[in-house]
């Protein structure tokens, strides 16, 4: 590598080189991307242009399929410190040569989540007012203030130690443990906190006791455990088999593992809830009733949420079994389910319960609108599109630095 | 730079033209957000576009900003609907905390209160502050009332009825909410939104446990011929779309000594409003003399609005 191309410049112009060469498959994933991107742009527009009114939010379900996904997005975000511990506090080899992959994916989470939380603003042209000493932020008092911190912060973290680590790989060293060790500890800390802070969101208001329960954040933080690595386990095995990057099966091994842990705390946890809600049953499990069971006749949840019970429970039955676990197509199936399930048991679960009835007794139903349901795939869309590049910019870096690294152990033991 | 707005009485025409104006500033500017929130009021022009979108918190303002800041928001009152509002800031009064009492034995179900709020605020039709709540004559349960009665005849055997609003509680979650403080209590008491800071979030929403805060989900329906032109900043003037509104005890009015809109259409003298540190005020009378109780006390929100009934 010559010295005029290892610079910053270089690394960001070979970063762009491969983020835009590839095979047909390659472009057309993108292309199918760029197409979801634009159509959920073009409804975001019609949104700006006629207001929220587009959506099926109302002010008795003041929030609905946004800050649902916004939810789940968070979860997975966080569920990167499962390759981050292990890699460099455990120091599992296997784990810390695709652990960049656990940080690119976070980046694409977190992004997708503080989008899910701007279209869901009526007033976006004032997000000026969130940014701190120039517009006016209510920090500490506000936890939506708090969630601004830590989800721009994870955001920048992650992105910091990915970036020093693949330039250093870049240039052929080794990176300065001493220097990003210290990030990296803050950032294991930070991934907790981004989803206590989400949790907490919710369980601050004492309006919504569907919501205002201490279990809610060890609740979020073990789903997440759950749906993150399987999500994880889902886009390693992708990009091993689209690139020549080495990942090796115990690494998905580990996550299956996880999530299969993560999965069974979950259920236990919605159960101690179920429990209390319903052996004495009063108006504070009128929400679980209605997810459940139906209010007075309405049941627009009930569909949701026996899926999400049904996906889960299949999904935890594969990954207990330890044959059909580390079953290549089972533990697969295991790991859709589980993400499905969480998407449904965290998001629409999760947020639109706590809205019916409402505090004072009226129960207004909620489904998303083609609007809603449109602009959602358009982010999702931007946040695959953002790892996908990311992740093709890094790969091939880390892919010569690992050739090279196992070349010079190769040569090291000769000698 | 002409405004293409002077040409025409017309307010449909007027719009349209102001939009098809702003989308050329925005393009001109790059500032796309402006053109498709219309800042706002869904038409300015450049000037005002800019000084909407820079506009400062009100608590942040000074008198001159304030004086300008009105200025601005009379001039696109005029231009959106024809009408010259007049935009008052009257501060609260020293020694002055408002309290709110309902008579629930008095309350009679004839929704005059909604009715009058809505006009005295300039209410869009989707939104109304007060909602009573027609409730089974052995339930305090809230879950069981019935908030869209509609009867030929009110009150109607076996119910009672019970109107809430913005409580204007003392301690106030959706304050302790709202990430940008766009909302506030006053030095009186009342709960406040500045309609130009929010972001419509609608995290305060989610926090007031009585349901007491509206979103503008779309542009409020205003005519021309129904706005009321006397109006407050932190009050009842016109709203933008995006943001979250609520009950302010009719801060244009209480301000000046005069009583709720809510309190003078009520026939039947349920409602009774007035200074709380004002030891010879009826609402004092009615604290100290009659047993008082209010919604969700056990949430500890404090609220400034009691019920009673006659014993």
């Amino acid at each position: 590598m010559s010295d005029s191309r290892s610079g910053l410049f270089g690394f960001v112009l070979n970063g762009l080189g491969h983020m835009f060469r590839g095979g047909l498959l390659y472009w057309a994933w993108l292309a199918l991307l760029l197409v979801l991107i634009v159509l959920g742009g073009w409804h975001y527009y019609l949104q700006l242009r006629d207001g929220l009114l587009v959506t099926n939010m109302s002010n008795q379900v003041s929030w609905g399929f946004y800050i649902s996904n916004f939810t789940f997005l968070v979860g997975v975000a966080a569920a990167a410190v499962m390759l981050v511990v292990p890699a460099y506090i455990f120091n599992r080899k296997d784990i810390k040569d695709v652990v960049l992959m656990g940080d690119t994916m976070a980046i694409g989470a977190v992004a997708m989540a503080i989008l899910f939380v701007v279209v869901d603003l009526g007033r976006p042209d004032r997000f000026w007012h969130l940014i701190p000493f120039i517009g006016r932020f209510n920090f500490p008092e506000s936890m939506l203030a708090w969630d601004v911190i830590v989800l721009n912060g994870y955001l920048l973290l992650n992105f910091g130690i990915s970036f020093y680590i693949v330039y250093n790989h870049y240039q052929g060293k080794e990176p300065n443990a001493s220097r990003y060790f210290p990030w990296v500890l803050l950032a294991i800390f930070w991934a907790i906190s981004i989803h206590t802070v989400t949790a907490f969101l919710y369980s601050a208001n004492s309006a919504r006791p569907y919501w205002h329960n201490a279990l809610l954040a060890p609740r979020f933080i073990a789903s997440a455990f759950a749906s993150g690595p399987a999500l994880m386990a889902i886009g390693l095995q992708i990009i091993r088999r689209v690139s020549d990057y080495p990942i090796r099966q115990s690494v998905i091994d580990h996550l299956a593992l996880v999530a299969a842990i993560a999965l069974q705390v979950t259920l236990f946890f919605v159960l101690a809830e179920l429990f209390t809600d319903f052996y004495n049953e009063g108006e504070h499990a009128a929400s679980a009733r209605y997810l459940f069971f139906g209010l007075d006749g309405h049941t627009a949840l009930t569909p949701w949420i026996w899926t999400a019970v049904l996906l889960l429970a299949v999904a935890l039955l594969i990954l207990m079994i330890h044959p059909l676990r580390t079953h290549p197509v089972y533990m697969n199936i295991a790991f859709v389910l589980t993400v499905v399930g969480v998407w449904i048991e965290k998001g629409m679960g999760l947020v639109i319960p706590a809205f019916v009835p409402t505090p004072i007794g009226e129960i207004y139903e909620y489904a998303p609108s083609a609007t809603e349901i449109m602009v959602s795939l358009g982010i999702w869309a931007i946040g695959l599109l953002l790892f996908t590049l990311l992740a093709k910019a890094a790969l091939p870096v880390q892919c010569s630095f690992l050739r090279e690294k196992a070349h010079r152990e190769v040569t090291h033991d000769d000698a | 730079m002409k405004n293409p707005d002077d040409q025409n009485d017309d307010p449909a025409i007027g719009d349209m033209a102001r939009r098809r104006f702003l989308q050329g500033v925005a393009l001109a500017t790059g500032a796309g957000a402006l053109a498709v929130n219309g800042g706002a009021w869904g038409g300015s022009t450049l000037s005002d576009a800019f000084a909407d979108f820079f506009q400062q918190h009100y608590q942040r303002m000074t008198e001159a900003e304030i004086r300008a800041t009105i200025e601005r928001i009379e001039r696109k009152a005029k231009r959106r609907y024809g009408v010259d509002i007049r935009v008052d800031n009257t501060p609260a009064q020293e020694g002055v905390i408002f309290g709110y009492a309902i008579n629930v034995s008095k309350c009679r179900g004839y929704r005059d209160c909604v009715h009058a709020c809505a006009r005295e605020n300039n209410l869009s039709s989707d939104t109304q502050y007060i909602r009573v709540i027609e409730m089974d004559r052995d339930s305090t349960d809230l879950r069981h009332g019935d908030h869209y009665y509609d009867h030929e005849q009110v009150p109607v055997e076996g119910k009672y009825y019970l109107p809430m609003q913005c409580m204007q509680c003392d301690n106030p979650p959706c304050v302790k909410a709202c990430p940008v403080e766009a909302t506030w209590t006053e030095p009186d008491g009342i709960v406040v939104v500045d309609y130009d800071w929010c972001i419509g979030c609608r995290y305060c929403m989610t926090a007031c446990p009585y349901q007491a805060r509206h979103f503008n989900w779309g542009h409020p329906d205003l005519t021309s011929a129904g706005l009321n032109p006397d109006t407050h900043y932190l009050g009842n003037r016109p709203r933008p779309r995006g943001v979250v509104e609520k009950c302010h005890f009719c801060v244009q009015r209480t301000r000046k000594g005069r009583q709720p809109a809510c309190q003078e259409a009520c026939p039947t003298g349920a409602r009774i409003f007035g200074n709380l540190l004002d030891p010879d005020s009826e609402i004092r009378y009615v604290l100290e003399h009659k047993a008082v109780f209010r919604l969700k006390e056990d949430l500890g929100t404090e609220p400034k609005f009691w019920y009673f009934r006659d014993e």
